[in-house]
């Protein structure tokens, strides 16, 4: 083992967890600042995410939309791309979804809508995440700027569809109108109604998500395409050097991410919602970088941060409820701050953990 | 974990007091060799500039100084030769304060000391020449060397001191720059002179330079030399490390010899021989000549005609190049690096678009000047050991195996449909792994583990393995050590006793000389002349330097 170099257990183990520590002490400063008790506060937010069915589903169901958009964010990650617009291509996604829905709800059951919902939500993400990938490619547009840009074309291009073109006649909220039953993804606590998933909304977009972690895993570690995406992004030239060539992997990498990003919408589109409605994705593309980092680009990582970050905003809306003094503007600091400790001081504790690894492995050699 | 570090450093001092008696008869040793030497500049004193005893570092497992004991007398040139990974690097870096050892004493100026950070390195006067310069390219010769001891948060005055300072070391020791040229247009020797002033300005005593001649032409490189033998007569001290032997017996006055993290001896340059030092090198005797069998030249292979190379910014960097390779022969292609060699053989395997040109490959013709990419180049038939490995032949984030197909994973043989046939992959790289003895055996770990010479194999078992007609081969055993060398040397003989075309680029003259058929030597772009490999060093010198003397007669 070179200096510098951790086990991987270290790695993606302790490291993270080092980090999510840090992060909870200096939140429960600002719990103990405010005259709380920060063990109280944690018991709330672990309960209020975990504790009951209810809050576990909506844990599960948050976790969801993360996944999607943080396995969006690692594969073009993978490529050294850095994908800003997960939230666009989610939101573009949706209205694939939508448009998909709307078109079969009345005629067939959902299961027939859902292959091509799925192919609908992708096929629009990809579409909207091409156009960067493409200017990157040919034009050398840096794609941090161009997707964040797209992401506001998004915004307005929803607003005019929602508020001129999809909303039925006479009503006043800009969204499409609800589908039926066979727009409808079947929520969890209907299919396994054994389990007391309460009133929360997770629904079988969950497994899609887990099927589409082990798409992702096989397609990064196990394909000539994925070879090619990590060639490039490891050493692009390396990758100019073996025949692979940058435009496509560019735009085949942003047209996936997008894809993926796209089926946020399935979650919440076509499961909770049933509708396609202003500002659906909330945010969670925006998680999802704070995921694929946490998560280490793996899948595995991105459903344990997914988890986590489902914890933080289900569990921090209960705490939120139960401890009225510390607000919903509280919550978003304490997710503010496991994001800050988790991407953006992601080796803040690495040379002190390196150091004593190096320590430790060269005291048991001499011993 | 804390308390284990306080005990090695308890075991330092401990091992502090038990030397410190011994230390006489070191001392003694030293004026022995000193007055042997009867060099008026080596005797100015007795005390030992660097003195290192019974220092140890290891990183992990890895032992990467064992019990090292070194005495470098004060102005003299002291000589560090060790294959890579011999631990030189490591043990100039404890000198330089990046590293700590786990034990041993250092002393400089005969003062046991401790050297926590390059800064207190600095202020005991090492100075240290980076292999790679640690300039700012857009800043000026007088702001680089500033850089860092400006001397107060207003430059003025600082810059006024040191403008006199630098005029002063540059006459002194004959080094003479313009201080207000930008670093990043001057010639690398130059810029290497920046960095032996920058270490001076800051009032060094000892320079420790790190392979300083990898980056030099061989009068640049001779220049170099030149100004250490100034230093050395003002009475510094040099450390000079290096894998070349040639260098050694050039200039040093005493050499010690790495090997595998042992000191393994000390000798006066003058009273051994370049066989006995490589010997000592790698523990065996090693054959620096190659065994060139005759072999029947057959028909061209590669044919390149006209060929013109602009790089991005728009320079034209080969001119007009034409030439064959034939099959069952070496064609070198010498020079100075920087004179085209790179585009020339990036045009050749389709990496980059060449202006214009036309290349024959395997008798079929192809326009350079229209897009390619290097998968297509390999499919007919040429592969290519890149110059760079690490930036290019390798993704050193993957582990072996991966990189045993870069560039071939399209190969139905490493697929199963649109996935990769790990199984496979894995049992081929474990075959070249034997078959080419690349160590440690292993296809899991990461290409950047592997040292220079062990990640050169990599590169070569896969563009040899795939069984090419054309082989471009660029700095085939830069940065590797002496086994590995003989090695490579030997693999490429037997390409082209297999009746391959091989075309070979080496900044390494005796390189070229030693395996080449023919030999073009490249100068700003263009082919200078062409020569045999009985053509002397010097001809071929004066070629790379653009004068071809044949021609003018």
């Amino acid at each position: 083992m070179s200096k510098g170099q951790l086990p991987r257990w270290v790695d993606y183990g302790v490291l993270p967890a080092l980090n999510l520590l840090a992060a909870f002490i200096i939140s429960g400063l600002v719990v103990v600042v405010i005259g709380e008790d920060p063990f109280e506060a944690v018991k709330w937010l672990v309960w209020g995410a975990l504790g009951y069915g209810e809050g576990f589903g909506y844990t599960l169901y948050y976790a969801t939309n993360f996944i999607f958009t943080g396995l969006a964010v690692a594969v073009a990650f993978h490529a050294g791309l850095f994908n800003i617009g997960g939230e666009g291509q989610a939101y573009v996604g949706g209205l694939g979804i939508a448009l998909v829905c709307l078109a079969m709800d009345r005629f067939v059951p959902w299961w027939v809508t859902f292959p091509f919902a799925i192919i609908g939500g992708a096929v629009f993400g990809a579409a909207w995440a091409f156009i960067p990938g493409y200017l990157q490619a040919k034009r050398g547009s840096h794609i941090v700027i161009t997707t964040i840009m797209f992401n506001f074309i998004a915004s307005a291009l929803m607003v005019y569809l929602l508020s001129n073109i999809l909303i039925p006649q006479g009503t006043m909220s800009p969204s499409s109108r609800n589908f039926e039953a066979g727009g409808q993804l079947p929520l969890l606590r209907n299919v396994f109604s054994s389990f007391d998933f309460g009133q929360s909304p997770v629904n079988l977009a969950f497994f899609l998500a887990l099927a589409v972690c082990v798409v992702v895993w096989l397609l990064i570690w196990h394909t000539k395409l994925g070879y090619e995406i990590r060639s490039f992004g490891a050493n692009p030239d390396a990758a100019a050097y073996a025949g692979i060539s940058p435009v496509r992997i560019t735009v085949v990498t942003m047209l996936i991410s997008g894809a993926l990003a796209g089926l946020m919408g399935i979650n919440v589109v076509m499961g909770e919602q049933t509708r396609l409605l202003l500002d659906f994705a909330g945010g969670a593309g925006f998680v999802g970088i704070a995921v694929a980092l946490m998560g280490r680009g793996h899948p595995i990582g991105i459903i344990l941060a997914s988890m986590l970050f489902g914890l933080l905003y289900q569990g921090g809306a209960e705490l939120a409820f139960e401890i009225p003094t510390i607000s919903r503007d509280m919550i978003v600091v304490i997710q503010a701050l496991v994001i800050l400790f988790a991407g953006a001081l992601e080796h803040m504790f690495r040379p002190a953990v390196v150091a004593f690894f190096d320590r430790f492995s060269s005291s048991t050699a001499e011993a | 974990m804390g308390s284990v570090l306080c005990f090695s450093w308890g075991w330092g001092n401990a091992f502090e007091t038990v030397y410190f008696e011994s230390r006489n008869e070191i001392d003694a040793q030293v004026i022995d060799f000193i007055d042997q030497k009867g060099r008026a500049t080596v005797a100015e004193s007795n005390v030992p500039a660097i003195e290192l005893i019974g220092v140890s570092k290891s990183f992990g497992p890895v032992q990467a100084n064992k019990d090292i004991d070194l005495v470098v007398g004060k102005g003299s040139i002291h000589g560090i030769i060790g294959e890579n990974g011999a631990g030189k690097s490591t043990l100039m870096s404890i000198l330089y304060g990046f590293y700590h050892a786990d034990s041993g004493t250092i002393k400089i100026d005969d003062k046991t000391t401790t050297i926590p950070d390059s800064k207190s390195a600095i202020a005991q006067g090492i100075g240290m020449v980076h292999q790679h310069f640690m300039l700012v390219d857009p800043f000026t010769v007088l702001e680089n060397v500033i850089l860092g001891a400006e001397g107060g948060a207003l430059l003025k005055d600082g810059v006024a001191n040191a403008r006199r300072e630098l005029k002063r070391l540059a006459d002194e020791y004959d080094m003479t720059i313009d201080p207000d040229a930008v670093v990043g247009e001057l010639p690398v020797g130059l810029q290497q002179r920046v960095e032996i002033l920058k270490a001076l300005y800051r009032g060094a005593d000892i320079l420790i330079l790190d392979e300083p001649t990898g980056v030099l032409t061989p009068s640049e490189a001779d220049h170099l030399f030149r100004i250490l033998r100034v230093l050395r007569d003002q009475g510094k001290t040099v450390l000079l490390i290096t894998h070349k032997l040639r260098e050694i017996m050039d200039v040093t006055d005493m050499v010690s010899v790495m090997r595998r993290g042992e000191m393994v001896a000390s000798r006066k340059t003058a009273q051994t021989s370049m066989e006995e030092l490589a010997e000592l090198m790698v523990g065996r005797s090693v054959l620096l000549e190659v065994d060139k069998p005759e072999v029947e030249v057959g028909k061209p292979l590669l044919k390149v005609e006209g060929l013109n190379v602009r790089d991005d910014r728009g320079v034209m960097r080969v001119k007009d190049v034409s030439f064959e390779v034939r099959a069952g022969e070496v064609l070198g292609i010498a020079g100075v690096s920087g004179n085209g060699q790179s585009e020339l053989l990036a045009a050749l395997s389709g990496i980059t678009r060449a202006e214009s040109g036309k290349m024959e490959l395997s008798g079929e013709t192809l326009d350079l000047s229209a897009a390619h990419n290097a998968a297509e180049m390999r499919t007919k038939g040429m592969s290519h050991v890149p110059e760079d490995r690490h930036r290019m032949g390798l993704v050193n984030k993957f582990a072996e195996y991966e990189n045993s197909i870069l560039g071939y994973h399209r190969e139905p043989k490493y697929s199963k449909g649109m996935f990769l046939n790990k199984d496979a992959i894995r049992k081929e790289a474990k075959e070249r792994i034997e078959k080419y003895d690349i160590r440690p055996p292993t296809t899991e770990m990461t290409a950047a583990k592997f040292s220079g010479g062990n990640q050169q194999k990599i590169v070569l078992a896969r563009e040899i393995e795939c069984n090419p007609d054309v082989l471009l081969i660029g700095q085939p055993t830069r940065g590797v050590d002496i086994g590995a060398i003989e090695y490579i040397h030997n693999r490429i003989m037997d390409m082209r006793a297999q009746g391959k075309a091989v075309l070979l680029v080496s900044v390494e003259l005796e390189e070229i000389r030693s395996l080449s058929d023919r030999i073009i030597v490249m100068f700003d772009g263009n082919v200078v002349g062409e020569r045999g490999p009985e053509a002397t060093e010097q001809d071929l010198g004066l070629l790379m330097a653009g004068v071809n003397q044949e021609a003018a007669e």
